[in-house]
């Protein structure tokens, strides 16, 4: 276990080290895509080597650092479900390593700043190991606010547009919010248990209502940074103006790190769980999981299709984890831990198959300069392994088996499926529906990489960049090719990843799941081999079996040869691109079924040329419903304070007096 | 006792309950006023099958009487009435359809839920199943004010009452082998008449107000201070 | 899980898996004759759909010169999932190792993907046909899933597994139970099944008008043995639901058993079931209209509707305590 921490450490030595490098990327540009990043997917991959090595032993390592406050030293803390997280942020931080350096050759002759690109991605990655790796809360706020500072200046990176500007304030703003009330949260823990370490904080003895207060400060803070309805609005503003490996980064890893913050809080810290925790954290998930698919439906920008189908899966992740909750604060030990593992194994499927999409995504725009998707078009010809592996990815998203998509969806399925073991009547009618919300939103979401990939791969070219655009160069392939073996992987041996898995219930809740592993790696029996099995390998085997006799019985003696010719068009000339679907066109039924949860301007209309124009814009409700008022709440009040702000000095004198007099008079 | 374990005709019993419950959603989105009428013929043949069958099933003997009397009257001779004056002051062309009919449904599904929630600590008498049923009654007598809430048309409002009047009615049946026969009588009698008073109301508020939607019921203050 | 390993079991696995291969075009020819008589017309044989088959493997493939290779890859893919979802319900007897590997979740999936793929396909030439099919289809399986799955779940809160072959033999185990759960899921299931396998009042299958085509929209630039094969897959949907709906809801006749009497009895039993329930497709399609799209929402919702009162019914009505 402690190789696992001293791998752990050499990590965040990496990433540092990375950092520094970069300082020297103003005098020796191509230090940046040479070393610096290379670096960086060295730390990647010994975080991978540490998680994976910490999730086998299955034990816990501590260690005191020299650092910190006198009687407040930090502290390390290495278990299961930090190693988890470790590899999690290692998988994805090594294939963003290995994509990068390509990606910034673009840049290199730019005016932009490469010692600021490259010093804050290794401070990023650094702060985000130390947040999984902390055992105390001091250094997890410390490490917290290094990861959300050092990924305010890689989201204003491109700071030229005002737009970008916004968002990045924004995102640092909602950070900050969500920081403070994960602070409180720490607070109510320490007083009870006296002390910051997590030792400590274990051991309280807290009173159901002050658990509950801590609950709720700790998810309305992990909740805001993992991107939930309705704390969200950030999510889709600032990762698409990040540079793209950056946006994987922050898909992938630091919205898992948010919901690390939240087990680590909820399951391990805070004692006796109630069950009704666990229905607030379901229906915010559920909710989170709807609005957020059906928004990323409505978006034509690819990069923010992609940040809105974050906020859908962080609500599948969680809809898990409020399932886990209510089956533990009711008792039932066994389907609390089968949840967890069906959460925690999302959260790794997540990351992988995001980060994917997120660097797909990076290489359309590296070599087709295009973000929107209606101006896409073709391009699986043009770029075909950036294609195949962004089909992995959509494949993997939208809950297709034999890919990892599925299986976490599956072992959901199966947790609410047990429902029927519960007491409640009213819960035993509740968790269906939530179930069935779960498989409309897996639906929504193939609807949606379908459209995705068949707007921008398939079909014609719209426009004249993207009919030239050349395929990427084959380190940023390597970099997908790295996270889409993974998701093949993880959905052919489920067994094996939830053998793995089990440790961590085991250690938290002190149950895990035996049964789940216990026909062999083939099968995967959550609860009994009668109630539900799965064999993805069987799967994959009887495919190719049945493809390879279809292949066979009929090709044989049968003519092969394929003619071309032109597509149908029912007697006129050839259709030319425009006369496609665009992304638009594809999600207006939805627009039409779904239409009353966004506010939808539409409208045609016509210039002074005679043209017509289309005109559409779809947007967050929660903006006028939350943010709007509550930021008129703040002016409002904001601008009576400023009335003190006199300029006068005498004046100001006068109110240091009043004070002054005020203090010694409450001393006495 | 679950399901398997209970006698057949019992079972039958629980799958009529859920039928009744059906089609009180089915009249709760109708659009046309004569499916509406269908949907309430329909409901009313199900209580009295309902009926028969907890005669049947060793219960009071004056259940048969008050199964024909449910049949003539809720399945025949409203409907026909109701048909006739939708017919004569030719409500079909008015009527709308429910403006948000996804949220109605969810609210009649939350009000299930609902009534299954208030039910449950009813002490049950010999059987469990009767404490469900009644469950599904109040549920019935919830979504038939619902409908009386969101469908403005007074055919719709009518059905509605009427709707109500069945889930109690089935309450009454399936916990304590129905009202005493007189009550039945009263009852029977009571919405006969009152079926007749709203057709003469029905034509009496078209007169004045030219049209049968009861949010223009406060039209009529207009019209008392234009006599005065 | 020991007798998995055995030969019989797999053996008979694959028998089922050709059975249903066989079975899928003879059903889609009763179909149509059943419909051509109730129209007063003779209508084509029962073997006509064979020979279209025939005929189309033989023919040369022409594919469009826009087209990517998915478009020559997603007829195998849509052909191999759709088959292999159909060789996991129990058809002729009950104990399938297919079962096991594969549960009604995992169905749904492999029927997702054959959908993901079958939609990609109709996307890839670039005219408006394809998206246009496969927009609406998309839309109309979205819709479908949650009450397909809500009814799934009410079935499995009863069986107490997701498991096809437990759920059958809970069924075949209980004897006649009058359920009000499992009458609104058939509801729900039937209408589901017809939305999914495209046919009046969601879908015309035997339409090539633009504004009322669904699944024809996304097949229309194939030709030769792509063809064959996406209609084939089509066909083996039909008869899946068909198996699905007739073996869980009515399970009665299906073999418990490996031993031969048993398996011909089975087998008898089911070509009966699925022949009944061909005829009343047929009467409900000849009474029927195809609905305008946007209409199609509403059916899905009653659908829904129908899968949430069997899951109610389930909790308020069937479980004592």
């Amino acid at each position: 276990m402690d190789q696992a921490l001293s791998f752990a450490l050499l990590a965040v030595g990496l990433a540092l080290a990375s950092s520094l490098v970069s300082c020297f990327a103003a005098r020796f540009p191509c230090l940046l895509r040479l070393v610096a990043l290379p670096v960086f997917a060295l730390a990647g991959l010994a975080a991978l080597v540490a998680g994976v090595v910490a999730l086998w032993d299955g034990g816990t390592a501590t260690m005191t650092l020299p650092l910190g406050l006198p009687w407040l030293p930090w502290q390390l803390h290495l278990d299961a479900l930090a190693g988890f997280f470790l590899a999690i942020i290692g998988i994805v931080g090594a294939a963003a390593g290995i994509f990068a350096p390509a990606y910034v050759r673009g840049i290199e002759r730019s005016s932009e700043s490469l010692p600021m690109l490259g010093g804050f991605t290794g401070l990023f990655l650094s702060g985000m190991l130390l947040v999984v790796l902390a055992g105390d809360a001091f250094l997890f706020m410390v490490a917290w606010e290094l990861m959300s500072l050092s990924s305010y200046f890689l989201v204003a990176f491109h700071h030229e547009h005002a737009a970008n500007r916004r968002a990045a304030f924004l995102y640092l703003l909602m950070a900050h919010v969500g920081g403070l009330s994960i602070l409180l949260g720490y607070g109510v823990l320490a007083s009870f248990g006296g002390g910051f370490a997590f030792t400590a904080m274990r051991a309280a003895e807290l009173t159901p209502g002050w658990a509950s207060v801590a609950f709720v400060l700790a998810f309305v803070g992990f909740g805001m940074k993992a991107g939930l309805v309705p704390l969200h609005a950030w999510l889709p503003e600032a990762h698409p103006v990040a540079p793209s490996h950056i946006s994987a980064l922050m898909s992938g890893v630091m919205l898992k790190v948010a919901v690390y913050g939240f087990i680590r809080f909820v399951f391990d810290l805070t004692g006796e769980i109630q069950w009704q925790w666990g229905v607030a954290v379901l229906a915010i998930g559920s909710l989170s999981a709807l609005m957020g698919v059906l928004y990323a439906l409505m978006q034509h920008d690819l990069k923010r299709l992609l940040a809105y189908s974050s906020v859908e899966n962080l609500g599948i992740i969680f809809i898990g984890l409020g399932l886990s909750l209510l089956y533990l604060g009711t008792g039932h030990r066994l389907l609390g831990a089968l949840a967890l593992v069906a959460a925690l194994y999302h959260s790794l499927n997540h990351a992988l198959f995001k980060g994917l999409l997120f660097l797909g995504a990076g290489a359309i725009l590296h070599s087709a300069h295009e973000r929107d998707l209606e101006h896409m078009g073709g391009l699986l010809r043009r770029m075909p392994w950036t294609g195949l592996l962004f089909l992995i990815g959509c494949l993997s998203i939208a809950a297709l088996p034999p890919f990892n998509g599925f299986v976490s969806e599956w072992l959901t399925f199966q947790a609410s499926l047990q429902a029927w073991q519960l007491d409640s009547g009213v819960l035993r009618a509740l968790i269906p529906i939530v179930a069935a919300t779960l498989a409309l939103t897996g639906a929504l979401a193939a609807l949606c990489f379908v459209k995705v990939y068949g707007i921008a791969f398939l079909g014609q070219a719209r426009t004249r960049h993207v009919r030239r655009a050349r395929p990427v160069p084959s380190s940023m392939r390597a970099g997908q090719a790295v996270l889409a073996v993974g998701c093949v992987l993880l959905g052919i041996l489920p067994t094996a990843v939830v053998a793995l898995l089990s440790v961590i219930p085991e250690q938290i809740l002190g149950h895990g799941l035996p049964q789940a592993t216990a026909h062999g790696w083939l099968w995967l029996t959550p609860v009994a081999p009668e109630t539900g099995s799965y064999s993805a390998p069987l799967v994959v085997v009887l495919l190719a079996a049945m493809a390879v006799a279809a292949a066979w019985l009929w090709r044989r003696g049968v003519v092969r040869r394929v003619r071309r010719g032109d597509p149908w068009d029912c007697g006129f000339a050839m259709p030319s691109s425009r006369m496609q679907y665009t992304a638009t066109a594809f999600a207006q039924p939805v627009r039409r079924v779904f239409g009353l949860l966004f506010r939808i301007d539409e409208g045609v209309e016509t210039d002074n040329k005679g043209v017509l124009r289309h005109r559409l814009a779809v947007h967050d409700r929660a903006w006028t419903l939350l943010y709007l008022p509550i930021a008129r709440l703040v002016d409002a009040g904001v601008r009576r304070i400023v009335r003190l702000q006199s300029g006068n000095v005498r004046i100001y004198l006068g109110w240091t007096l009043a004070t002054l007099l005020v203090l010694l008079w409450i001393i006495s | 006792m679950t399901l398997a374990e209970l006698p057949l005709l019992q079972q039958l019993l629980l799958v009529l309950a859920a039928l009744v419950l059906f089609t009180s959603f089915v009249l709760l989105e109708q659009a046309r006023l004569v499916s509406a009428i269908h949907a309430f013929a329909w409901q009313g043949a199900l209580i009295a099958a309902i009926t028969v069958i907890v005669a049947t099933g060793g219960g009071a003997k004056h259940l048969y009487f008050s199964a024909l009397l449910t049949f003539m009257l809720k399945v025949l001779l409203i409907p026909w009435m109701l048909h006739r004056q939708v017919q004569r002051l030719d409500l079909e062309r008015h009527t709308q359809a429910l403006r948000r009919p996804a949220l109605v449904i969810m609210a009649a599904v939350a009000l299930v839920v609902f009534s299954y929630w208030l039910a449950l600590p009813m002490v049950a008498q010999e059987l469990t199943f009767t404490r469900n049923i009644v469950a599904v009654s109040l549920a019935i007598v919830l979504i038939g004010l619902l409908m009386m809430v969101f469908r403005p048309q007074a055919v719709l409002q009518v059905l509605g009452f009427m709707s109500m009047e069945n889930g109690l009615f089935l309450a009454a049946v399936s916990t304590t082998q129905g009202m005493p026969l007189l009550v039945e009588l009263g009852v029977a009698f009571d919405v006969l008449v009152a079926m007749v008073l709203f057709g003469v109301f029905f034509l009496q508020i078209r007169d004045s107000i030219e049209s049968l939607d009861v949010d223009r019921l406060n039209r009529l203050t207009e019209t008392v201070e234009n006599e005065r | 899980m020991d007798y998995l390993l055995t030969f019989l079991p797999w053996l008979l696995a694959a028998v089922q898996a050709l059975l249903y291969l066989a079975l899928a075009p003879l059903l889609a020819g009763w179909l149509r004759r059943i419909k051509a008589r109730l129209q007063n017309r003779r209508g084509p044989s029962l073997w006509q759909p064979y020979r279209d088959l025939y005929k189309l493997f033989g023919k040369e493939a022409r594919v469009a010169t826009t087209a990517s290779p998915l478009f020559r890859a997603a007829p195998y893919i849509v052909f191999v999932a759709t088959w292999l979802a159909a060789a996991t319900v129990p058809l002729i007897a009950v104990d399938l190792p297919t079962a096991m590997v594969a549960d009604i979740i995992v169905l749904a999936g492999l029927l997702a993907l054959a959908r993901f793929f079958l939609a990609l396909a109709g996307m890839d030439i670039g005219t408006a046909f394809g998206g246009m099919g496969a927009s609406r289809e998309m839309l109309v399986s979205a819709l479908a899933e949650p009450a397909m799955l809500m009814a799934v779940f009410t079935l499995a809160m009863t069986a107490h597994s997701t498991n096809l072959a437990s759920m059958i033999d809970a069924q075949l185990a209980a004897g006649l139970v009058l359920r009000p759960s499992f009458l609104f899921a058939l509801g729900a299931l039937v209408l589901v099944a017809i939305a999914e396998t495209g046919r009046i009042p969601v879908d015309n299958p035997a339409t090539h008008l633009e504004l009322t085509m669904i699944h024809e929209a996304m097949i229309l630039e194939y030709s030769g043995r792509h063809l064959a094969l996406m209609e084939w897959a089509a066909q083996i949907k039909l008869v899946l639901y068909g198996a699905l709906i007739a073996n869980v809801f009515f399970p009665w006749g299906i073999a418990q058993s490996t031993a031969p009497t048993a398996l011909a009895t089975g087998a008898l039993v089911i070509l009966l079931k699925l022949l009944a329930l061909g005829v009343a497709l047929a009467i409900s399609e000849t009474v029927l209209a195809k609905m305008r799209f946007f209409r199609a929402p509403a059916l899905l919702n009653l659908a829904l509707l129908l899968a949430l009162l069997g899951l109610l019914g389930h909790v308020i009505l069937e479980v004592g305590s």
